[in-house]
């Protein structure tokens, strides 16, 4: 396959699914938001929401004031904001044109029909209500993104590019939750107690629609420690480090297997992949927590480098 | 106007070969037809045609129509044209192989030496370059007209990089989708082969250096191209890669693609870009079209392009005034298809000629294409005439003037319901290292504007499906 | 006259650059005017270096490298021996047919303005005079200005600033002596200053135009001269593009800083401080 098309693949399924996370965030702030000032703490939630999507800086150059409105526009409908829904489904169109033919009819229709249809949105003139109907609208075209090539792709190299996208970006989206709100996880703050926290947790869990699972999975209440474990090391979980390296060393060994030869994509995954498992949460505290996800958002984007060096370019 | 109509009167004798459609045409109700019509939008809609004018909100506008009734050539009419378009193209390729090893056309005064050496279309980093099989020009789209019962005339040879294959092919498509009974009824030749053609010729004609599989790739300038939809159409149908520039490099002479498996190399480029985009170090060094060092692989035998770099002289409508000669010095034989009588305005004689009677005539740049450049005498203002009355004085050597030619017309369905509409063709010539191959068919490109002659789709035209009758 | 050169093309990248190709036209050939005793070109950086001459016999060097680079320098050194032979230029190989230096490119296409300009200055019967008196002409019109030009500039914008460097003065020569009907082309080379000075900033430029019984002649519109034996002959070309001492690319590398150092002198004097 031409570098140019697996590299178009993989970023296509990066943007389908960083409109998702972005919708997430946002869903997230808008509860918080819709809580009495006494539950959700002195803090601004769409400062919050701006910090989890890592574009705060861009957005101070931007906008004057830090609101509801001005987040609302900047993270879903602005075209200056690299990572905004807008701008996620555009880039998501664009590289799937450029490689209409190695997608499935379902896939290409969805992805451009997409596109069409935000188009018709006009973010101003949105209620909450209506703001709410359109981050549930974006979070379905994930679904359906992934949907359809699970059931339409052939399970060949194209496929495995854009698996590996998808695991690739929600590691780091992941990661960048972490890092922005580890404070909230850390032991200390746990004795400080009270709502306040409790609704930063939950508000993570939430931007990572993980707020069923924490309960299934540990059925117990909302603890930060647990908060973490889930986010990272529990393979059950999805959106998990250690499900989404899992993905990766899964889809790159394929590749690996296909292509005759193995390459530093897969040496650095399956590392990484490796010291997840071995890993406890009590040993990733007693490490500092803060330090480890750094080193992981480190991790992750040399494996892209050498994902992109070994065979998107 | 009194243009040869394919079919015949409407009323009276209809033309033999149109006898089975003339009946279809009486015996389908209207909606039915509607319907049918709808439906073949919708198709091109779908599979994508629209999505190559990419403006999402004129996708709608930017179809080009579709003319369900069938243009209809007998055999034996046909093989005229196909025995032609062999002479022709085989004429093309050793003109363009003389003119950049030899010139021996040149040294017998068959074509003047300047219209070649000062043509921005002759490559002189092709003189003494042996392309592989001797084939310059391996996919040629020749622009037929028809003006009675038995006169095909060339308009103009394509030999750069021409466009359109995929309508034929498409509304083909449709039309078997649509209409499969008129397929029971008439013994239409086949053109579904067209790509199996152009593939076996492109690999004929790969470089020695290449291995015995030899790699075939489609070089488009990208999706922002107006072609774009027809090279991806293409690419697919041959199955081959469709690369762009930032996909191919050039090692030590040899060219390859990026592959997630690491560089692979590519033996024949059939190439959708002008020469002068083809290498920035080469050509326009502005072009991010292109890819460094590609000449220098080409010239050391490594890849084949398709066409060939320089064959656009070729295209140059004053060199098109000296094909019946270039016919006869190279074939040995009188053109079997005439070229549309033709002055050129950089003899004086001509020029004076076409000054005074510029209201009745269509006066062409040499190098212009798609319609454009065009003066229309007939239809022109009279401002437009003294336009080109100036620009004809200052650049004679610029300009072509033919007659105005009655086109045929074609039965073609228009808002008052059906009505003749003026016709061309564009048959696609393929030259592998074992000669020539045309699919019976080609292009038929109808201008819907009553009396209108222009047939190109940038100014109003439509297409339609052209069936040559087995028999 | 005996001409040394020592000519260094430095390119630095921001940022490492990959597949790197450049198309040289660096190498003089020897004709009657010159004798090429020795020359050599270096590139800094390991790659392969193919030699090979083009249809209007220029030697071309084709110069790629793979690896990741982040500077490159290419480095021509050489001395020729030139004689004098009152402009004209024999013993040259002459492939093309001079029909073809009579074609326009996008540089060199006249504009209504050096169409007029190439009617009053060129106006005598003879066509020697005729190209004299362009060059007076235009070396009087052009000033020299290393400011408002650059590669891409065609004859007709330069002539409309009436300023420009020596591949500009040459573009228009070559437009002006095109229109006239007189074949011309463009020459790529070095100059050795009489005045002493040996540091030079770029290399030089001129052209040659078809004089019917005399055959080439060079004509250096940047000093009003016709060509002698201070005047080395490296490429021929329709217009600059054609005769481009380097034309280079190469992947990534961000930004690109150039640095020329050119010393032209004749094997005597030494530099001056």
């Amino acid at each position: 396959m031409l570098s140019r098309t697996a590299d178009n693949l993989f970023w296509l399924a990066r943007y389908t699914e960083r409109a998702d996370f972005v919708a997430r965030i946002l869903d997230a702030a808008m509860r918080l938001a819709s809580l009495p000032s006494s539950y959700s703490g002195e803090r601004n939630e769409w400062e919050s929401a701006l910090a989890s999507a890592g574009s705060m800086e861009t957005f101070q150059g931007l906008y004057s004031a830090t609101n509801e409105d001005t987040v609302r526009d900047f993270l879903a409908f602005s075209p200056a904001n690299p990572s905004s829904i807008r701008n996620c489904l555009e880039l998501a169109r664009t590289n799937a044109r450029a490689v209409r033919t190695a997608l499935t009819t379902e896939m290409w229709e969805g992805i451009n029909g997409a596109w069409l249809e935000f188009k018709r949105f006009d973010g101003r003139s949105m209620s909450r209500e209506e703001f709410a109907r359109f981050l549930e609208w974006v979070k379905s075209l994930s679904l359906m993104f992934e949907g359809s090539a699970h059931r339409t792709m052939l399970r060949n190299d194209a496929y495995w590019f854009t698996r590996l996208g998808l695991a690739m970006e929600r590691a780091d989206n992941t990661a960048r939750i972490i890092d922005v709100k580890y404070h909230v996880l850390l032991p200390e703050n746990e004795r400080v107690g009270g709502s306040l926290d409790y609704f930063q947790w939950t508000t993570i869990l939430r931007e990572v629609s993980a707020l069923t699972a924490y309960h299934w999975v540990y059925r117990d209440r909302i603890r930060p420690m647990r908060v973490a474990d889930l986010l990272i090391l529990n393979r059950q979980m999805p959106r998990s480090l250690a499900s989404c390296y899992e993905v990766m060393v899964r889809h790159l060994d394929l590749t690996a297997d296909a292509y005759g030869r193995r390459g530093p994509s897969q040496r650095l995954a399956s590392a990484t992949l490796g010291r997840l498992n071995d890993l406890a949460i009590e040993e990733i505290f007693a490490q500092g927590l803060h330090e480890f996800i750094e080193a992981f958002i480190l991790d992750n984007n040399q494996l892209g480098t050498a994902v992109a060096e070994q065979y998107l370019t | 106007m009194g243009a040869f109509d394919e079919m015949g009167p409407m009323a009276a004798d209809v033309r033999e070969a149109y006898a089975g459609l003339k009946r279809w045409l009486e015996a389908t109700p209207r909606d039915v037809f509607d319907t049918r019509r709808s439906q073949a939008e919708l198709f091109f809609r779908r599979i994508g045609i629209t999505f190559a004018v990419y403006g999402d909100n004129e996708a709608a506008e930017r179809l080009i129509p579709f003319d369900i009734i069938p243009r209809v050539l007998t055999k034996p009419e046909w093989s005229i044209v196909e025995r032609g378009l062999t002479q022709r193209v085989q004429a093309l390729n050793m003109f363009l192989a003389d003119i950049y090893s030899g010139q021996e056309c040149i040294k017998a005064g068959v074509i003047p030496a300047d219209l070649v050496y000062r043509n921005p279309h002759y490559r002189l980093e092709m003189v003494d370059v042996a392309v592989p099989h001797g084939v310059y020009c391996h996919i040629a789209g020749i622009d037929i007209v028809r003006v009675d019962e038995s006169t095909f005339y060339v308009l103009e040879d394509n030999a750069r990089t021409p466009s359109g294959v995929s309508y034929m092919l498409e509304n083909r498509e449709v039309m078997m989708r649509l209409f499969p009974e008129l397929f029971a009824e008439h013994r239409v030749a086949p053109i579904e082969n067209y790509a199996d053609s152009l593939l076996s010729s492109l690999r004929s004609v790969a470089p020695a250096s290449a291995s015995r599989d030899p790699v075939v790739a489609l070089l488009t300038p990208g999706q922002f191209n107006s072609a774009y939809y027809e090279h991806s159409f293409l690419a697919d149908k041959l199955g081959v890669e469709l690369v762009e520039s930032s996909d191919l490099i050039v090692r030590d002479d040899v060219v390859y693609m990026r592959t997630t498996e690491g560089p692979k190399r590519v033996d024949v480029l059939y190439r959708r870009i002008d020469d002068e985009y083809l290498d920035p170090l080469v050509f326009r060094p502005d072009s991010v079209l292109g890819v460094p060092g590609l000449m220098s692989a080409y010239q050391a035998g490594n890849i084949t392009l398709a066409n060939a770099v320089g064959t656009g002289i070729s295209d140059d409508k004053a060199v098109y005034t000296y094909m019946p000669e270039i016919i006869r010095f190279f074939t040995g034989e009188e053109p079997i298809l005439s070229n549309v009588p033709t002055w050129r305005c950089r003899e004086r004689d001509a020029l004076g000629h076409v000054l005074d009677n510029l209201h009745e005539l269509v006066v062409k740049e040499v190098n212009g294409s798609g319609g454009y450049g065009m003066l229309v005498g007939p239809h022109a203002t009279r401002a437009e005439i003294e336009e080109f009355r100036r620009k004809l004085k200052r650049d004679p050597d610029g300009f072509i003037a033919q007659p105005t030619l009655a086109l045929s017309t074609c039965p073609t369905f228009v808002a008052s319901g059906v009505a003749p509409r003026h016709v061309d063709l564009r048959p696609f010539v393929l030259t592998g290292a074992d000669g020539v191959h045309i699919v019976p068919g080609g292009l038929t490109r109808v201008a819907l504007k009553e009396g209108s002659l222009v047939v190109n789709s940038s100014q109003g035209g439509g297409t339609k499906d052209t069936w040559i009758l087995d028999g | 006259m005996r001409l040394r050169v020592l000519h260094e093309t430095r390119y630095a990248y921001d940022q490492p650059a990959r597949g790197l190709i450049q198309v040289m036209r660096l190498t003089p050939a020897s004709h009657e005017g010159q004798h090429v005793r020795r020359w050599r070109i270096d590139p800094s950086v390991d790659g392969s270096l193919k030699v090979k001459e083009d249809t209007l016999g220029n030697t071309i060097h084709v110069f790629s490298a793979d690896g990741a680079v982040d500077q490159l320098v290419v480095r021509v050194s050489g001395e020729v021996e030139t004689f004098d032979t009152h402009g004209v230029v024999t013993g040259t190989a002459e492939r093309v047919p001079e029909a073809f230096f009579l074609r326009d490119t996008d540089l060199t296409t006249p504009d209504d303005a050096l169409r007029a300009f190439a009617a009053e200055a060129g106006g005598s019967p003879d066509p020697l005079t005729r190209l004299h008196d362009l060059l007076k002409a235009i070396n009087g019109t052009i000033v020299f200005d290393t400011a408002p030009t650059h590669a891409a500039t065609t004859a007709a914008e330069a002539f409309a600033m009436r300023r420009g460097v020596c591949q500009d003065l040459t573009h228009v020569f070559i437009a002006t002596a095109r229109h006239l009907g007189i074949p011309a082309r463009y020459v790529s080379g070095y100059f050795f200053r009489a005045d002493g000075v040996v540091e030079q900033e770029a290399g030089h430029a001129w052209a040659e135009a078809k004089v019917p019984g005399l055959g080439w002649v060079g004509f250096d519109p940047a000093n009003g001269i016709a060509t002698g034996p201070a005047h080395l002959r490296l490429a021929i070309g329709l217009d600059y593009l054609g005769a481009a001492p380097i034309r280079g690319s190469r992947y990534g590398g961000g930004n690109e800083t150039l640095d020329v150092r050119l010393r032209v002198d004749n094997g005597q004097s030494q530099a001056q401080g």
